[in-house]
């Protein structure tokens, strides 16, 4: 760990921080329909697309609202899969790529609907510029501004003083979300990008000679315009297969931190968001700080997990003290490298700059745990405010017992109902990850493809599971999964960990909006405060580390304890 | 129940004891247990391992771990589950005592009935709602009703278990009699309002029994909450087993299961039913009977809290606090004039005076043979009381009144006089002239006399985010001063019952749950709105009808008791399902390394407790996790100690406690049942 480090590192803390505010404020005004800034000359497309989809904007109880999300979302999902399927008859193929598998091409639609981005495939050798373009990165943006919608119908059935248990219009906040916020700010980002190098064409692969004479294949590509709002809707998916490593992608460190700005930026910034629904701040400032206290946290240990030299891999040349360089860019180096790792497995992002499976077995270990954590640490857009949302009403019900008092979460009574709706969405990691991990680990086709023996396979195992059903989508790679039983699997936990996750949080934001909340008073549990973010942190990791850490004690742990007594697999 | 609260020690004699023990094998029954998930899956876990034991012990081959190790963990799950029935037993045990006493009063008994005029015999199962009996000095009431004819002084102790008896009669808000109480004197006709098996005493029966003990919304949330948890570990040990598998390790049943009985909350799961019945029982011993336990529940939540002042707030009666004297009359000669006044005036307000003069000026009540003297007693029309003594004609009474009986003689009231009157009026007080002849002699101050100690415990109150309003009929004046005086936080004056049920009405309406007390019949309406609504025992039959708990000691200031009790209620749950959660960290680090040794003998790293043998660490966690059972069975019943403080003061203390220590203990803990264990196995030579 160096000095240097750390003040990269906190120099991006720092940028989020400052951004949160502002850009909260902007969404605030956006996703609730007021007037802003982007009003007047963009009202006529959010006008058009009412128009055209015939759209009835009435606000939908959550019924309804769920309702519009599957429709949605399953179609959505049959169009990508048909894209892929078809692409050979397509346009924009200039290298004639062939037909995308049956299983492959599921799980893709399915990664891509649920913002998960977990590539079974390589970009480059798999997708037609059609398919990237019209199929995924099309995804990238609805499938943001569907989570930032349940975000937000959670929120308002939080803080509204409703009756009627209504939580607003699909239709309207996946417009909104689109055309004010995701469409512009990936616009004026891909120009950024494309400025330091990011390429953007629809050329068809390039052959060239290198210096040492030999010859080599550049894949062409529409690459920028992905890569802006692969970060911002932290989607994740990669243009080609080394994803923020290739320099095509992200050619220098001014765009990395600018990619790791914009993956934090609206998780961010819905605290805000929702501080400002609540009428009080505080709240939404309360979230963030037990965001930040486990970013912090994570950042930390896989900093000084990389700083340490790898024992096994004394590389002749490479001096010694340089830290964990194996998988990682030099143009990064250990602590950008670090802190993208921590960043994109906290946001439910899945982007990455480094090879996370050639991580030490403790950064590894803090990888897979920020995404057991739930992906609430800032977390997916929308997702995270959701998630973060549900783990508060969990520590609100047992504390707020602890003074004495029907649990109640801005003034809203946390009963029955909310409970079972709360364990449903817990249920869904440890079944999902912990029982196809299971599965996998004794079963052929999951061994079959695995690259590493011993708890090392068994983490790259549990990571692409966990990866999975916190639609995260980073690999930890070297497993194998591109195979049939992988990529239907897969598919199916990503579904899992999305829809069955959206359902009781749209189900809770109903039976909340339906309640009238009770005025604060000395005798409520304080939530915006500090104390409530320091239990928040505290619940969040508990539930977390009991869940998990019989798996992970066979996996990274064991791992870590192997190599401190000299063994690596 | 003529027994007063003796503290939670009474809970451990010896006959409720062995009863709880014995219960607590009785309610192993598997229908019996599916009602509390988290120990249905400990019983099953039981069963399994059992089997298991019994395998390795009848079977041939080597059994996997040593008979000690597998018959340890099978008798320890056991008990497990024993410990906790046996906490749920024992919070039944007292309520089944006193329901029992409370049979005794009713079996046997038998009514007059009057029908068409006849009187005859019936056995009191065989009244009906609606039939009238009568009932003489000596007889049992035989059910609950309404007096329609007579008057009689009653002993209620066998339901209060206070001894002085009272008066019941016809008409007005003490009209209301309970079964199984006894007529002292005279005669009273009554009207039977209840069917059998619905009396106020049946109800009583069943609900000291838990008989018809339902699941309140809060424990059921809270079993979902615990449900869920254990669903999770369910999944996180099953699976272990093959990703064990893949790591080359072999887990056997009796670990697995030991390991997921550690990690459930078994410690809330197990005690929680025994919070909930103690939490009943406190208020029992509080003389408050709860017709449900929502209604307990409902106590914690309460935001808002109607006092009425008379008889709460201030003593019921006004006493005199000052004497307040004309420019020219010594105040002497006036306390001597308004205890000449007050003599023959039995009133509390005549008797304060008496007492005031004897206190301030050592003036003794003197005896007058009633030839010397005349009483004038006090009448609504003349508004004054007073004596003829001696020729001297005094008199004391409202202020207006004696100004004008003062001028019927040819006098005037001084405006020094007429002043000192307003100012006390203006202060909460009731100014009280006093003049000899046509002499104005000057004011007495009477004043409503705030209880002590109640300003202190309002502001508790306030502290822990109660508000509480004050009713009364005085005019707004007099009421803002004892509201003032008392510390209230607001006041409803001339007031009406039917501005009460409004106040209730705009409190909800708020989002906020009203608690009150009542008595009268008009209060029935508003007792029926409130969310917490004490019927004094001593109050109508409609006023108890419509409470949801019965103050039997009649003692509305007793309010604060029952919100501090369902308080304490929801705390001493959340406190131990945090310890439970919280427990499970260091259970963890004595559990998992055991298992893992075998395949990664470096995994022995995280062996943070240097537990002597993989075996032996297992089974510690095992016997831990049991014995804190046993350990909290006493918290629970007495309920974790309540403080009125705020809500994040409250919060950061049980954090504290309960969940850092939750994190902490265990590994004492487990560490030192690991030490006994291991001394133990060396005696036996087993290891």
């Amino acid at each position: 760990m160096t000095w240097n480090g750390w003040l990269q590192i906190l120099f991006t803390g720092a940028l989020v921080l400052a951004m949160t505010r502002p850009l909260g404020a902007f969404l605030h005004q956006v996703l609730e329909g007021r007037r802003h800034v982007l009003s007047r000359p963009l009202g006529w497309l959010e006008r058009l697309v009412y128009r055209q989809g015939r759209v009835d904007r009435r606000e939908q109880d959550w019924r309804g609202y769920a309702g519009a999300l599957l429709v949605f979302s399953a179609v959505t999902l049959v169009v990508t899969f048909a894209i892929q399927r078809l692409q050979h008859v397509l346009p924009f193929n200039p290298q004639h790529l062939g037909p995308v598998g049956a299983a492959s091409a599921f799980n893709t639609a399915a990664s891509f609907t649920t913002n998960t981005n977990w590539q079974g495939y390589a970009g480059e050798a798999t997708m037609s510029y059609l398919t990237q373009m019209a199929g995924l990165a099309w995804h990238n943006f609805i499938s943001a501004a569907a989570g930032l919608g349940v975000a937000m119908a959670l929120a308002r059935g939080l803080t509204r003083d409703g009756r009627d248990g209504r939580i607003g219009n699909f239709w309207e906040d996946l417009t909104r979300a689109t055309v004010y916020v995701l469409l512009p700010l990936s616009l004026v980002v891909a120009l950024v990008f494309v400025s330091q190098g990011v390429i953007q064409n629809l050329a068809p692969y390039r052959d060239v000679t290198t210096l040492e004479g030999a010859r080599q294949v550049l894949p062409m590509g529409p690459v920028a315009s992905q890569e802006a709002i692969k970060q911002l809707g932290t989607n994740g998916g990669g243009f080609f297969n080394a994803n923020a490593a290739h320099p095509f992608e992200n050619p220098n460190p001014f765009t990395n931190l600018l990619s790791m700005l914009m993956i934090f930026a609206i998780p961010a910034g819905m605290t805000h968001v929702f501080g400002r629904l609540a009428g009080d701040r505080r709240q939404g400032w309360a979230l963030f700080a037990a965001m930040a206290i486990l970013f912090a946290a994570g950042v930390a240990v896989t900093y000084r997990a990389e700083s340490i030299d790898n024992p096994a891999a004394s590389v002749p040349g490479v001096a010694a003290g340089a830290g964990n360089l194996e998988g990682k860019e030099v143009r990064f180096g250990i602590a950008n490298s670090a802190l993208y790792a921590t960043m994109t497995t906290d946001a439910s992002c899945g982007a990455v700059n480094a090879m996370h499976d050639s991580f030490q077995p403790l950064g590894g270990l803090a990888l897979l745990f920020n995404m057991q954590l739930g992906e609430v640490v800032f977390g997916g857009v929308g997702a995270g405010l959701y998630g973060i949302l549900v783990m508060a009403l969990l520590s609100v019900f047992i504390a707020g017992l602890m003074v004495g008092r029907t649990p109640e979460y801005l003034g809203k009574k946390v009963e029955t109902r909310e409970m079972k709706l709360a364990m449903l969405y817990v249920l869904v990691f440890p079944l999902s990850i912990l029982a196809f991990a299971a599965w996998a680990a004794v079963s052929p086709h999951g061994l079959v493809t695995l690259g590493n023996a011993g708890p090392h396979g068994l983490s790259e195992i549990l990571y692409a599971y966990t990866s999975a059903a916190a639609n995260n989508g980073s690999a930890f790679a070297g497993l194998g999964a591109n195979t049939g039983w992988y990529n239907v699997t897969l598919g199916l936990v990503m579904l899992a960990g999305r829809f069955l996750m959206m359902l009781p949080v749209l189900a809770i934001a109903g039976s909340l909006a339906a309640k009238k909340p009770v005025p604060p008073g000395p005798g409520t549990l304080p939530t915006g405060g500090a104390l409530f973010a320091l239990l928040l942190v505290g619940i969040l990791v508990i539930v977390g580390a009991l869940t998990f850490f019989p798996a992970l004690g066979l996996g990274p742990v064991v791992e870590q304890c192997l190599a401190q007594a000299g063994k690596v697999f | 129940m003529s027994e007063k609260p003796g503290g939670p020690t009474s809970a451990w004699n010896g006959p409720l004891l062995r009863g709880a023990v014995r219960d607590g094998f009785r309610k192993l029954d598997p229908r019996v247990m599916v009602r509390n998930p988290v120990m249905f899956v400990v019983e099953v876990g039981c069963v399994l391992t059992t089997l298991a034991w019994l395998r390795d012990a009848l079977g041939s081959g080597t059994p996997a771990q040593p008979g000690w190790f597998t018959g340890g963990v099978t008798l320890w799950l056991w008990f497990t589950v024993v410990f906790a029935n046996f906490a749920e037993a024992l919070a039944e045990g007292r309520g089944k005592a006193q329901a029992a006493a409370m049979r005794g009063i009713r079996e046997g008994a038998v009514a007059r009935r009057l029908l068409g005029g006849r009187e005859e015999r019936v056995p009191a199962e065989a009244l009906r709602r609606g039939d009238t009996v009568v009932v003489e000095a000596g007889e049992l009431v035989p059910r609950d009703g309404e007096v329609v004819e007579g008057i009689a002084s009653v002993d209620e102790s066998a339901i209060t278990g206070e001894s002085a008896p009272v008066i019941r009669e016809s008409g007005g808000d003490r009209s209301a009699v309970t079964g199984g109480t006894r007529v002292l004197s005279d005669r009273i006709v009554v009207r039977i309002v209840s069917d059998p098996g619905e009396s106020f005493l049946d109800r009583m029966i069943a609900l000291v029994e838990g008989a018809r003990r339902q699941k309140t919304p809060n424990e059921i949330a809270l079993h979902v909450l615990l449900t869920g948890m254990t669903i999770i570990f369910l999944i996180a040990c099953v699976t272990l087993v093959p990703l064990a598998s893949y790591s080359g390790l072999r887990l056997s049943l009796p670990v697995v299961v030991a390991l997921l009985v550690c990690l459930i909350p078994t410690t809330i799961g197990g005690l929680m039913s025994a919070v909930g019945i103690a939490g009943m029982d406190r208020l029992i011993r509080h003389n408050v009977i709860p017709l449900s336990g929502r209604a307990v529940e409902a106590a914690g939540d309460v935001d808002t809290i109607l006092l009425d002042k008379t008889g709460t707030i201030t003593l019921g009666n006004r006493m005199a606090t000052e004497f307040l004297p004309a420019s020219s009359v010594g105040a002497a000669e006036l306390a001597e004039a308004a205890q000449l006044a007050s003599l023959a005036d039995e009133t509390p307000e005549g008797r304060s005076i008496a007492v005031l003069a004897k206190d301030q000026f050592g003036l003794r009540s003197r005896e007058f043979t009633s030839a010397d003297v005349a009483f004038i007693p006090f009448t609504a029309a003349t508004r004054m009381s007073g004596c003829a003594v001696g020729g001297r004609r005094i008199r004391k009474g409202a202020t207006d009144a004696v100004a004008a009986w003062v001028r019927s003689l040819g006098g005037e009231m001084p405006a020094d006089v007429a002043q000192a009157a307003a100012e006390v009026a203006r202060a909460g007080g009731t100014p009280l002239a006093v003049a000899d002849d046509a002499r104005v002699l000057g004011v007495v101050r009477l004043k409503d006399v705030v209880k002590g100690g109640l300003p202190e415990r309002f502001a508790q109150l306030r502290a822990m985010g109660l508000r509480t309003i004050m009713i009364t009929g005085d005019n707004p004046l007099t009421a803002a001063a004892i509201a003032a005086e008392a510390g209230v936080d607001d006041f409803l004056a001339e007031a009406s019952p039917e501005m009460k049920l409004a106040l209730i009405r705009a409190e909800q309406a708020k989002g906020k749950l009203v608690a009150m007390t009542g008595d009268g019949t008009n209060d029935a309406p508003a007792l029926a709105q409130a969310d917490v609504a004490i019927a004094m025992n001593s109050g109508t039959q409609a006023a108890r009808e419509a409470g949801n708990m019965v103050d039997l000691d009649s003692n509305p200031t007793k309010l604060l008791e029952v919100v501090a009790v369902g308080k304490q209620l929801l705390m001493t749950r959340g406190c131990l399902t945090t310890f439970s959660i919280a427990n499970d960290v260091a259970k963890y680090f004595a559990i998992l390394p055991a298992l893992f040794v075998a395949a990664y003998p470096e995994f022995g790293a995280l062996n943070l407790m240097r537990l002597a043998s993989p075996l032996s660490a297992v089974l510690s966690a095992v016997v831990f996790n049991a014995l804190v059972i046993i350990a909290l069975v006493p918290l629970a019943l007495r309920g974790v100690r309540y403080r009125p403080l705020g809500a994040a003061a409250l919060l950061r203390r049980s954090l504290l406690v309960y969940g850092v220590g939750g994190v902490i203990a265990p590994f004492v803990g487990i560490k030192l049942i690991d030490m006994v264990i291991n001394v133990a196995l060396a005696a036996a030579g087993l290891a």
